[in-house]
């Protein structure tokens, strides 16, 4: 941890609380379900340094946010569900790209951004102009949605494909070419595995789901997935495959064929299975709440200061209650505002989104996995901590 | 269409309304509205080149995919003008068979419907014939066609390779395109073949020719070089198309040949609209430069098709 | 034109040329349809694509053989071509069928109230609805917006393209009209993506990084608009027959007020029929919307400031992103994909009826 002012050595100690709850964060109290305006509240009420929150009609204006096209299924469902129980507050969401809603952060053009990777490093040092006070911008990952891995194989009717990230990688990296395949066979056996030739589908435009599964595959089986986490399987990928236009061109595409396998947004799969990943000896069917567990077992990258959220994602956890292939997505905001209505705009709104209640709302919209009580409690505490500079 | 130009009349009238505030401020209005169109297509490319050129020199360190732009733009002019061709190949000879049809075959009270129909086809939306293409089109084409040409026609190395089940290839795509452009390569057709001098037709017919015999000697003479520029122009259209191609073909990075696979080239428009959305950065650029190519190849196919027009014509009025 | 032409029958060749009767040319549609039917039925695949396939090649076929039999070699040939032309005619109608078949039959489900009066801007209820089957969710903000944005476009290319067709016509000469003439045929072949690429370029050096607005949207279009109205509304005012100028010039009228109250009222029928094309032209476009307008969820009124969603756009986003479940953003791709075709059928329609009750008396 580095100290980069007086000011923060001060600010951290009056939040010393919070800096002790970051372990464990077991102390957490348990946030009411329904109302996020109470949320809010019991949330803030923990703080012994943060200011008390305004009640929900005191909070007015516009909060400006840009960035990933991910969570736009989600904003929706968050935007429906805060503008609900902040009647005089609105939220707009500009789903222009996860590089480019960081950019307009950063130039100041917004007052925060969904992003599907945290800051980078020099982008942190540069949200430090940007942001009032010199504290810069933390990464709060609200947005966990999981990617199912469909296939088409009809004749496997009842039986769950089971796939370790090896044969997975194999598979999407055109090493494993026929669904007889012995490394297929020997993952799953009794189940008659069909002589058809295999039909990877790849997404075609950029995404961020795209990034996360490779990502997965470079982590999990890095000796079979060489090409890193890439956005554009086309430029940057193995070549080979098949290539469909976002979430529901990948669906139809395994749809279309039989023999397909593919990799998308879980809740967009419709009547097709999804292969069991081979994770800790053993193998997991995708379910919201095994993906949820993928934040609690990832490591914070820190460095920066406490309240920065962004994690290198564990796509290898240890236990196998954890679905390792989400996208999991942030929202950046800074920690100091320059006026007193933008932090009760964003703490509101971040607060309302990371709560029960907010997650509750992008599962529905989203198909979102919901982020657990845990690392809830955690976020809280760091939305808490959000003030006016000065 | 021979009229005399308008201009000689009004070199008289000019002298008498020289001078005149009110002819003055018309004038010079529509000049500016002419002058305004070379500005506008001047700031195109200025535009383009300005925001394009560190897509193309900047360093593509900062850029998915770590090729130069050549490398980058290569594979995508190859798809670009593959798709094209396909289409042209399937519609020119069906435009013109249509366009005769309902110049010369068509009984003249519905001939005007027919074409009102197949001109009706152009207006559809290129997104509704996307969506089209792969729900209804692809799975009938990859459920028979395909297949066929597959196991019968493999020895060329077109129909080669493992077909693409959900029918996303190249030559759907090309299907589709045609569909697209056939309205265009069928308008003009149809236009020059009504041209035909009543004359060269009559005294084809006098010397006891069929009717496809009188067409052969009296009409396709007359009317090859619009039948050219229409295929030009069709070509045109079918190089600069979006958004069915988005979303049917599926893309791969490099050169392919075969049109039933689903390894193919993309083409440079589709590939800006799928990739734009999610860009930032020099990306954007590079894809504002791929867009300049794009501009630059209809460019030359319409020079191309107004060169050939233009010869065509003066020729054959004498 | 060809009534004439039309009229012709098939001429006799030579005094002894024999004739295929009408009965022979049933007999053979008739047995080249019954081949259509029971051949790929036979083969074990009935489906109605080979039942066409096989017909129109029987068909085909049969004509040739039997003309060669009854005829002789020419009239073959020539009964030969007219089948193909026919059989060629068929088979480019079946894309235009299936397209507005498959377009009707799939919007038709929620070509409804909601869908006319709704946003995007879903509420949590709406969420619910649409998860357990019910209607929710509307393309209102997307047919506004393509109102707006097709309004600018407008806007800008109808005073652009008919001023700059005027001055090609009565004023224009040498280099200058020239080079016009050559600059709008290239802008004719403007790709529209690029068009789109272009405003998004412009826009971005005055909004900055990332901007998509209706303006941008607007400019777009213009670009590929302009050229589609100079070009028909110069055709039409080269059609005026210089006597009504000269008329005009005579009685002393100054040449702007001869070409405001001659010229065009004389050409208006054509000039209206070329720009209720142009709409029709730029109204489906969808590339250069996605590029430079964006997609937004709710209403906005305002081209200065943020997204604005179009109808083109709005198909393409619920089409590939549809949402939970995907039958609702399917079902709302499709409807809106209705609505779209149905707008430019009416422009079509419009157009011909303004060609009709406008064209002077007495002109053609």
């Amino acid at each position: 941890m580095r100290f980069h002012s007086k000011r923060f050595v001060a600010f951290a100690a009056a939040a010393s609380l919070v800096i002790a709850a970051c372990g464990g964060g077991d102390e957490a109290e348990d946030v009411p379900a329904d109302e996020p305006a109470a949320a809010d509240e019991s949330a803030a009420a923990d703080e012994p340094a943060a200011e008390p929150a305004p009640a929900p009609d005191e909070v007015t204006g516009t909060l400006i946010g840009a960035g990933a096209s991910s969570q736009a299924a989600a904003m929706l469902g968050w935007q429906a569900g805060f503008q609900a129980a902040y009647p005089n507050a609105t939220v707009e969401y500009d789903p222009i790209g996860s590089g480019g809603g960081r950019k307009q952060f950063l130039g100041g053009g917004s007052d925060f951004a969904g992003s599907d990777a945290a800051l980078k490093d020099e982008e942190w040092e540069s949200s430090k102009e940007v942001c009032a006070g010199d504290l810069g911008a933390i990464n709060l990952p609200h947005y966990i949605s999981p990617i199912a891995i469909p296939y088409n194989l009809p004749s496997l009717a009842g039986t769950t494909l089971q796939l370790s990230p090896e044969v997975i990688a194999g598979i999407f990296a055109n090493q494993i070419t026929n669904w007889s395949d012995a490394a297929i066979a020997a993952e799953n056996p009794g189940v008659d595995l069909p002589d058809l030739a295999i039909n990877p589908v790849h997404r075609a435009d950029e995404s961020g789901t795209t990034e996360n599964f490779t990502d997965y595959m470079s982590q999990a089986a890095p000796d079979v997935w060489t090409y890193g986490a890439i956005e554009a399987w086309d430029a940057d990928g193995p070549g080979g495959g098949e290539g469909a236009p976002q979430t529901s061109g990948v669906v139809a595409a395994v749809n279309a064929g039989e023999g397909s396998i593919g990799y998308a947004d879980a809740s967009q799969i419709g009547d097709l299975p999804a292969a069991a990943v081979g994770v800790a000896g053993s193998f997991v069917e995708f379910s919201p709440e095994a993906a949820g567990r993928i934040v609690d077992s990832s490591v914070r990258t820190g460095g920066r200061n406490e309240f920065d959220f962004a994690i290198e994602v564990n796509r290898t956890p240890d236990s196998a209650d954890t679905y390792p292939i989400a996208l999991v997505s942030y929202h950046i905001v800074c920690l100091e505002y320059a006026d007193q209505e933008t932090v009760d705009l964003v703490k509101a709104f971040m607060t309302y989104v990371s709560s029960d209640a907010g997650q509750r709302a992008s599962a529905a919209s989203a198909g979102s996995a919901p982020i657990s009580d845990e690392v809830q409690a955690e976020i809280q505490k760091s939305i808490a901590v959000i003030t006016v500079a000065g | 269409m021979t009229l005399l130009s308008p201009q000689s009349a009004s070199v008289t009238a000019q002298t008498a309304s020289r001078g005149r505030l009110g002819d003055r401020v018309f004038s010079g209005l529509s000049r500016a509205a002419g002058i305004n169109i070379l500005i506008i297509l001047a700031g195109v490319a200025a535009f383009l080149v300005v925001e394009g050129r560190a897509g193309i020199f900047g360093d593509t360190e900062e850029m998915s995919g770590s090729d130069n732009f050549l490398q980058y733009v290569g594979p995508l002019v190859f798809g670009t003008v593959y798709a094209s061709f396909l289409a042209l190949l399937i519609a020119a000879p069906l435009g013109v068979a249509v366009a005769l049809f309902i110049s010369h075959y068509a009984p003249k009270r519905v001939s005007q419907t027919l074409g009102y129909l197949v001109d009706l086809l152009a207006a559809i939306p290129s997104v509704v014939f996307g969506i089209w293409g792969i729900t209804v089109l692809a799975p009938i084409l990859s459920g028979n066609l395909y297949p066929w040409l597959n196991e019968n026609l493999d020895f060329l190395p077109f129909f080669s390779g493992t077909i693409s089940t959900s029918g996303r290839s190249m030559l759907t795509a090309g299907i589709v395109l045609a569909v697209m452009i056939l309205p265009v390569i069928t308008a003009i057709s149809r236009e020059v073949f009504l041209q035909t001098p009543r004359l060269h037709e009559e005294a084809s017919l006098a010397l006891g020719a069929t009717k496809w015999e009188m067409i052969r000697q009296a009409v396709l003479p007359y009317g090859r070089s619009g039948v050219i520029s229409g295929c030009m122009l069709g070509l045109g259209r079918a190089l600069g198309e979006t958004m069915a191609v988005a979303i049917i073909l599926s893309p791969s990075d490099g050169y392919f040949w075969s049109v039933l696979t689903n390894q193919n080239s993309n083409t440079i428009a589709s590939n800006v609209a799928l990739k734009f959305p999610e860009a930032y950065g020099l990306d954007v650029n590079r894809l504002i430069a791929t867009g300049l190519v794009l501009f630059g190849i209809t460019f030359l196919v319409n020079a191309l098709a107004r060169r050939v027009a233009n010869a065509g014509f003066s020729g054959a009025d004498g | 034109m060809t009534s004439v032409m039309n009229d012709v029958t098939a001429p006799t060749v030579g005094l002894d040329a024999r004739r295929m009767s009408r009965a022979a040319e049933g007999a053979i549609a008739a047995v080249s349809l019954l081949l259509g039917i029971s051949i790929p039925n036979l083969l074990g695949n009935g489906k109605w694509g080979w039942i066409l396939i096989v017909a129109a090649l029987s068909y085909v076929s049969l004509t040739y053989v039997g003309s060669r039999v009854l005829e002789d070699r020419r009239q073959a040939t020539d009964r030969v071509m007219r089948a193909t032309l026919t059989v060629a005619f068929v088979l480019v109608m079946l894309p235009l069928l299936s397209v507005t078949w498959t377009v009707i039959r799939e919007g038709v489900s929620r070509f409804d109230g909601t869908f006319l009066g709704g946003t995007m801007r879903l509420t949590p209820e709406d969420l619910l609805a649409q998860r357990e089957g019910f209607a929710a969710g509307g393309a209102f903000h997307a047919m506004v917006g393509t109102l707006i944005i097709t309004g600018l476009a407008a806007a800008i290319a109808i005073p652009l393209g008919l001023l700059t067709a005027v001055y090609l016509v009565e004023y224009g000469r040498g280099r200058l009209a020239r080079a016009i003439t050559t600059m709008v045929d290239v802008m004719t072949g403007i790709p529209s993506i690029v068009a789109g690429l272009f405003a998004y370029a412009l826009f971005v050096i005055i909004f900055g990084p990332g901007s998509r607005t209706g303006i941008a949207g607007g400019v777009a279009l213009s670009v590929l608009m302009t050229p589609v109205v100079v070009r028909s509304a110069e055709e039409m005012l080269r059609l005026v027959p210089n006597e009504l100028r000269e008329a005009s010039y005579a009685l002393g009228v100054p040449k702007w007020r001869t070409i405001l109250k001659v010229v065009i009222p004389t050409a208006v029928a054509g000039i209206l029929t070329g720009i209720t094309l142009a709409v029709a032209r730029v109204i489906g476009e969808t590339a250069p919307l996605l590029i430079a307008a964006g997609l937004a969820q709710e209403t906005n009124v305002n081209p200065f400031d943020g997204r604005m969603t179009s109808l083109p756009v709005f198909t393409y986003y619920q089409y590939v992103q549809p949402g939970i479940p995907t039958e609702a953003g399917v079902e709302r791709a499709w409807a809106a994909a209705l609505m779209l075709v149905l707008i430019v059928a009416a422009l079509f329609v419009l157009a011909r009826v303004l060609a009709n009750v406008l064209k002077p008396k007495g002109l053609r």
